[in-house]
């Protein structure tokens, strides 16, 4: 009896050492690329270096804090990048719920429907961002050539020049490449809803929309929630599409086409530092946010 | 009105919205295609496939830019992430998924936690490693990055898998005396196959994407992944872009995703959402 009790435990230590020694090269490459990275970018937040020569940098406390805090062009891109989340995620939130239902109802062509959807969520960002920007060209644009056509305008938009329209171009992008993402994360949560209440409400002769918002939608809010943080925690950090389309300009710049802009075209690596330090500060707040929620979710599963 | 002329114009509509969500998909993708199909000064015609399809487009972008050896690139980079973000991530799965210990749950959630992270965050920091590793403008620069990515996520999506392997498997191995090591490459690696479609697919279409670190870590055209070359065709005046050439560039690294995609639809769709609903 001892000795098996023994040999358990034995067991249990063998494969508790071997637990480690797993972990071990996965946790030393995230230490590596992520960890160290981090750490020495926080550091750096608070010297004045200079990417031609980082090795010799002194300390100055906040100055770079206190600079970013008074920079209106770093409120700017704040501002631009807060508008671009809000507008763009409730778009996509909406626009994903209506596909995710309509991928959910049964008709012929469904499967090829729901490759199609994936389309744009497959396509390299930079690509989408290129054939946009030609898509909303103000001469050539065949956006423009088809709202001429149909008369929605009487002269061609300068999409891409005009300071409000610009915003309005980058948005309808993002959301043409990320709904689908959206619809699936909604549409893999409509499938998982119980079909009795469905059943109850069609026996009862509930209208459609009612069984939609007081029997669907409450349900359905959880996989929402989760699939709106992840679409805000990219939104916030995107760069690829507005600098692949806009490049620096003011209108749409965002906080991580700023920082970058500091850190290599300025060559401003403390300054530029700070400001992806205050970045990553704002993300990691969301995120602590969304783990709080997901790690209640699951303990309501268990 | 009858009941069934109503039924049938709901079905109409409803077809109608499918077909609209259909062109909105698929539009952009396809004038991409005939733009990258015309000849000279056919591009500024909005005509709406090619009167004659101009493919000496395809071959300029090859002929102006190493664009062969960036595609080679991206492929060597892609191929690495993948293969090293699997390697370590089936280990840590099989310790995380399989065998319980203190920390273990605050441990997962920190590898989710480093996901979410903005790759500029570690711009600057990584920007020092890389040159002290002496990697700048070397395509392994972009290999050792890019796990920052790939890994968390691979290793999530593997956990999740390995937590559902039936247990008796397990339990015959450690009565035959297989070591850990044994048990994850004998037993559990050949059941896997699946979820490592999966997850590699979705590690290889993120590191054959990325712009951000790939823009900053490498200099030369000859070190440049395909997103990057693409993406700086726009450089020069904002009015001459040759325009033909970019969409010709595009379709032909897009051309192979969408292949992969609608091969495997459905596992992606699957990777896709065990990352986030049941996370």
């Amino acid at each position: 009896m001892a000795a098996r009790a023994n040999a358990g435990s034995a067991l249990t230590r063998q494969r508790l050492k071997s637990a480690w020694l797993f972990l071990t090269p996965m946790l030393v490459v995230l230490a590596l690329v992520a960890g160290w990275p981090l750490l020495r970018t926080i550091s750096f937040s608070f010297t004045d270096a200079h990417l031609s020569n980082l090795d010799d940098s002194s300390f100055i406390g906040f100055e770079n804090y206190v600079f970013l805090l008074q920079d209106p062009d770093w409120w700017r891109a704040v501002q631009n990048t807060i508008f671009f989340t809000v507008v763009s995620v409730s778009i996509e939130t909406v626009l994903g719920l209506l596909i995710a239902l309509a991928l959910n109802a049964h008709f012929k062509g469904r499967g090829l429907l729901r490759a199609a959807v994936l389309i744009p969520w497959a396509i390299p960002t930079v690509v989408s961002a290129q054939m946009w920007r030609w898509m909303f060209n103000d001469v050539y644009g065949v956006i423009n050539e088809i709202m001429l056509s149909t008369g929605l305008i009487t002269e061609p938009w300068a999409w891409l020049a005009d300071p409000q329209l610009s915003m309005a171009a980058v948005i309808a992008v993002d959301v043409w490449k990320t709904t689908p993402f959206m619809a699936l994360l909604i549409l893999a949560g409509l499938q998982m809803l119980p079909q009795d209440c469905y059943e109850n409400a069609k026996i009862d002769g509930v209208h459609p929309v009612v069984v939609f918002f007081k029997v669907t939608l409450p349900l359905l809010k959880p996989a929402i929630l989760v699939a709106v943080i992840f679409r805000t925690l990219d939104a916030l950090r995107i760069f690829d599409l507005i600098y692949v389309m806009q490049g620096n300009k003011q209108d749409t710049m965002s906080m991580s086409i700023y920082a970058r802009q500091q850190l290599v075209d300025f060559q401003d690596v403390g300054y530029g530092s700070a400001a992806a330090t205050l970045l990553f500060m704002i993300i990691a707040l969301f995120t602590v946010i969304y783990l709080y929620l997901g790690g209640i979710g699951r303990e309501e599963k268990a | 009105m009858s009941r069934s002329l109503r039924q049938n114009l709901g079905r109409l509509a409803f077809y109608l919205l499918l077909a609209v969500l259909l062109v909105y998909t698929i539009f952009p993708f396809y004038w991409a295609i005939v733009t990258s199909l015309k000849a000279g000064s056919e591009v500024f015609q909005p005509t709406p496939f090619p009167l004659r399809p101009a493919w000496n487009n395809y071959v300029v972008v090859f002929q102006e830019q190493p664009f062969g050896r960036q595609i080679l690139n991206s492929l060597f980079v892609a191929v690495s992430v993948v293969l090293l973000s699997l390697a370590l991530a089936v280990l840590a799965a099989f310790a995380l998924g399989r065998i319980p210990f203190k920390g273990r749950r605050l441990l997962l959630f920190t590898i989710l936690g480093v996901s979410m992270f903005p790759q500029i965050a570690v711009l600057s920091g990584m920007f020092e490693l890389i040159r002290w590793m002496g990697l700048y403008n070397n395509l392994l620069s972009l290999v050792i990055s890019y796990m920052i990515f790939t890994l968390p996520f691979t290793v999530w999506v593997l956990t999740t898998f390995m937590r559902e392997l039936p247990k008796e498997l397990e339990e015959a191995a450690i009565v035959d005396g297989a070591s850990p090591f044994v048990i994850v490459t004998q037993v559990f690696l050949p059941l896997m196959g699946p979820a490592l479609v999966t997850t590699g697919l979705l590690a290889f279409i993120a590191a054959w994407n990325e712009f951000l670190f790939a823009l900053t870590f490498t200099l030369s055209s000859e070190q440049r992944t395909v997103p990057v070359a693409i993406g700086l065709i726009s450089g020069a005046s904002a009015f001459e872009l040759p325009w033909a050439n970019i969409m010709a560039a595009s379709v032909i690294v897009t051309v192979p995703l969408i292949l992969l995609v609608l091969v495997f639809q459905r596992r992606i769709v699957s990777g896709l959402t065990a990352g986030a609903v049941k996370g």
